[in-house]
């Protein structure tokens, strides 16, 4: 009898869900009943539905079950792989019309994807090279190596892929530029410092698909002529780091790294680096002066990485999904690659779906397709029926886009002529009760302790901007301030020395263009609409809601809320810390914001 | 739930493993941040005399290593607690109040962000984005981590740990073990 194959997804998700614990129980209930051998249990990289986790898919039929706790297991295995019997309780339930959805494909979320990039994320083991090699895997590079170095260059400028990390540089240019570079030793890096906060698809594909990046890396090298490369990736990804590994090693073993590669005369080693926690080394130059072991601070550009990078050696630096792109483009060729996206931004692009959004996880969408729909038809919409209020795009460089901003073509030029950036692709919603304000500050705090110092425009002026942020959301802004925010956000921009600080204003900007009435509330009426500055607002007991059942009371850690049993409970406002425990425990809506 | 029981610097002979760490590495620029790296995987922290060692050895200066220490927010000059308790402050963390678990845990712990509680059980920190960010708000556990937390649930999380602490210890709450007398 031939095995039945059950993928579960073993992303950091999935993981801290309880896929492991979902998994020990699997193989235990399969064991107890001597039924193992009929099944290949496959831990699978990051499905992307990371909201639904832990997921189990089971082939050939395609089956999608979701939220599988290790107690669900014995059920599972009984009625399903023993009888045949759907569980329907653990199917995907769509929110609107409540009805029970088998395979994935019919799924919302699934079904307006193109996942190119994510194509083996969650169907492969990514343990396994011959897996990978089974998926199509490591024909790219084959291909590659039976062109000239300047017809793979072409081909990539033909593709019309841009950089997938922040600014969109077209990548055929970067290979060019570094392949004419003199020099015989060149190096290649892929930039894995996934920093920005909301977006975590490197994360997913290097633990889910770690040797497409691996064979995008190589062909790189072979394009430019470099024969030794680096990995970047940040310490707080432990599990991709071990992936990683795993597969540089697999891939040394079967000739697709190390020397003579596939029986030519080209080599390529590739070594892991791993990150310190530094969101600044993100920024390429900040990126090579780490890899050299010094503090990670950017260097002034020109000369650019392409000519003088790593030790002062022609460098490409791409980041982990643009390389995982590249397979693709040498599999199917530049034309059938172009045929998705738009004109100027062709292909797919990953986002982080996250934020107050009922479908939380990984998406990819052709480029072009309009912001609605991936938040909307893919996202599922706004949690708890709440009313949409903005989408922040590219992490702390990117800024939001309003209600009105959603029938937005995604794309990079759209984007950036609309106030935000495509940046590394992490989309955050908010609904109603996000301030504004308060997002922007908490961005300025963000890059404000991440600036490295090096240069004033940054370190000083991002200090100051959040210092005005800062009264102004605990209700002490004053009418000037927001001229001087954009003042001091004009002369940032245009003064830093590295992307860093030049988009560091950008989530100000962007709030100020599109919510500006918000910080003028907070500075004139001290008000804050979303009741999220806490300087601003105060908890109280609605005597007609209260039943005086002490919950509150029991679990204020201040001891703050005084009252008789069965009695309207009171908040002492001087006590109260605005902790927020009594609004969360109160099952009678009797707690209010005011 | 492990805790990072790591071996004190004092207890064995530190010179020794550094000098190992350092012999594993080719002694050039390059290696410097892995050394470092591996002394805080051994140490549980880098300790300014095993700085002075790593100089010895390296020929790079005491004070550019500790400048690469200071600069990344990885990297700690003191022991941790037994116990490293990281909430999470990505955007989507954010947005789903991380401020309220941080405060939280700091009320509950005693320690401040980036310290140590008194009793030494745990250390608190807020760290930037750890890519959970659909499972928000995320708090780490020592290398366990734990998806929608709310403060209620970071507050039971750390009194549970330290009733086990207590438990190991035998202490029978007498002696307010574990929390800061009020």
């Amino acid at each position: 009898m031939e095995q039945r194959r059950i993928l579960l997804c073993a992303g950091t998700g999935c993981i801290s869900s309880g896929a492991l614990k979902a998994r020990d129980a699997l193989l235990d209930e399969l064991n107890k009943r001597g039924i193992a051998d009929q099944f290949e249990i496959v831990s699978s990289g990051c499905h992307g539905f990371c909201e639904q986790g832990p997921l189990f898919v089971i082939h050939p039929e395609d089956i999608f079950y979701c939220r599988v706790q290790a107690e669900d297991i014995p059920e599972l295995v009984e009625e399903y792989l023993i009888n045949g019997r759907v569980v329907d309780r653990l199917l995907y339930m769509d929110p609107i019309t409540n009805e029970h959805i088998k395979n994935h494909m019919e799924i919302g979320f699934y079904a307006k994807q193109n996942r190119r990039v994510l194509h083996n994320c969650g169907v492969i083991d990514p343990e396994n090279i011959d897996e990978y090699l089974g998926s199509e895997g490591y024909v790219g590079l084959k291909n590659a190596l039976h062109m000239e170095q300047v017809a793979i260059i072409d081909e990539m400028k033909k593709s019309g892929l841009r950089g997938r990390g922040g600014a969109g540089f077209p990548t055929g240019m970067k290979w060019d530029f570094t392949y004419k570079a003199k020099g015989k030793k060149k190096y290649i890096v892929c930039n894995a410092d996934e920093g920005d906060p909301g977006a975590f698809m490197d994360r997913s594909v290097l633990e889910g698909d770690p040797h497409a990046v691996i064979e995008g890396m190589a062909i790189a090298a072979y394009a430019i002529g470099a024969d030794e490369g680096y990995v970047y990736v940040r310490a707080e990804y432990p599990l991709a780091i071990k992936r990683l590994r795993l597969a540089i090693t697999a891939a040394n073993e079967r000739g697709f790294l190390g020397n003579n590669i596939l029986g030519t005369t080209f080599n390529f080693n590739l070594k892991i680096k791993e990150g310190a926690g530094a969101f600044v080394c993100g920024e390429e130059t900040a990126l090579l002066a780490s890899i050299e072991g010094e503090r990670g601070m950017p260097r002034p550009r020109p000369p650019f990485p392409a000519n003088s990078g790593l030790w002062g050696k022609p460098t490409c630096l791409n980041n982990v999904e643009t390389f995982a792109n590249v397979p693709l483009i040498y599999r199917i060729g530049a034309e059938e690659y172009g045929k998705v996206g738009t004109e100027r931004s062709k292909g797919t692009k990953v986002f982080a779906l996250t934020g107050k959004i009922n479908n939380t996880g990984l998406a990819e969408v052709p480029m072009g397709i309009p912001m609605r729909e991936i938040i909307f038809d893919i996202g599922g919409g706004v949690q708890h029926g709440k009313k949409f209020k903005a989408v922040q795009i590219g992490g702390p460089s990117g800024g939001c886009l309003p209600e009105e901003q959603l029938d937005l073509p995604v794309d990079y030029d759209s984007l950036t002529a609309a106030g935000a950036m495509m940046g590394s692709g992490g989309l955050v919603v908010m609904d109603e009760d996000t301030c504004m304000v308060d997002l922007a500050r908490y961005f300025l705090t963000f890059t404000q302790s991440e600036s490295c110092g090096k240069c004033t425009p940054c370190r000083e002026g991002t200090k100051r901007m959040l210092e005005i942020l800062e009264r102004i959301t605990q209700g002490q802004g004053e009418p000037a301030d927001i001229d001087a925010l954009e003042e001091l956000a004009e002369s940032i921009k245009d003064s830093s020395l590295c992307g860093l600080g030049q988009t560091a204003p950008n989530p100000v900007l962007s709030t100020l263009r599109y919510f500006r009435h918000e910080y003028e509330e907070h500075i004139v009426e001290g008000k804050c609409r979303a009741g999220a500055c806490s300087n601003l607002v105060t908890y109280h007991i609605d005597s007609e809601n209260c039943i005086g059942c002490t919950v509150c009371a029991k679990n204020c850690p201040v001891n703050a809320i005084t009252g008789e049993r069965k009695q309207p409970h009171e908040i002492d406002q001087a006590a109260c810390i605005k902790c927020g425990v009594c609004f969360e425990k109160c099952k009678f809506d009797a707690v209010k914001l005011k | 739930m492990k805790n990072t029981e790591k071996t004190n610097l004092a207890e064995r002979n530190p010179v020794e493993d550094i000098d190992q760490i350092v012999r594993r590495h080719n002694v050039n620029r390059g290696a410097t941040i892995p050394i470092l790296q591996d002394i805080q995987n051994t140490f549980g922290y880098v300790a300014t005399e095993a700085l002075t060692r790593v100089s010895d050895l390296t020929g790079i200066s005491e004070s550019e290593l500790y400048s690469i220490v200071t600069f990344y927010s990885q990297f700690r000059l003191q022991p941790s607690g037994k116990n490293i308790i990281r909430v999470c402050h990505g955007t989507a963390c954010h947005l789903a109040g991380a401020d309220k678990i941080t405060e939280s845990v700091m009320h509950e712990t005693g320690a401040k962000a980036g310290e140590t509680s008194e009793d030494g059980l745990f250390t608190v920190e807020k760290v930037a984005c750890l890519g959970c960010c659909s499972l928000a708000p995320v708090v780490t556990v020592n290398d366990e981590t734990l998806a929608r937390v709310t403060p209620d649930k970071a507050r039971a999380l750390v009194i549970e740990s330290r009733d086990a602490e207590k438990e190991k210890t035998g202490c029978k709450g007498e002696c307010q073990h574990g929390k800061p007398a009020v």
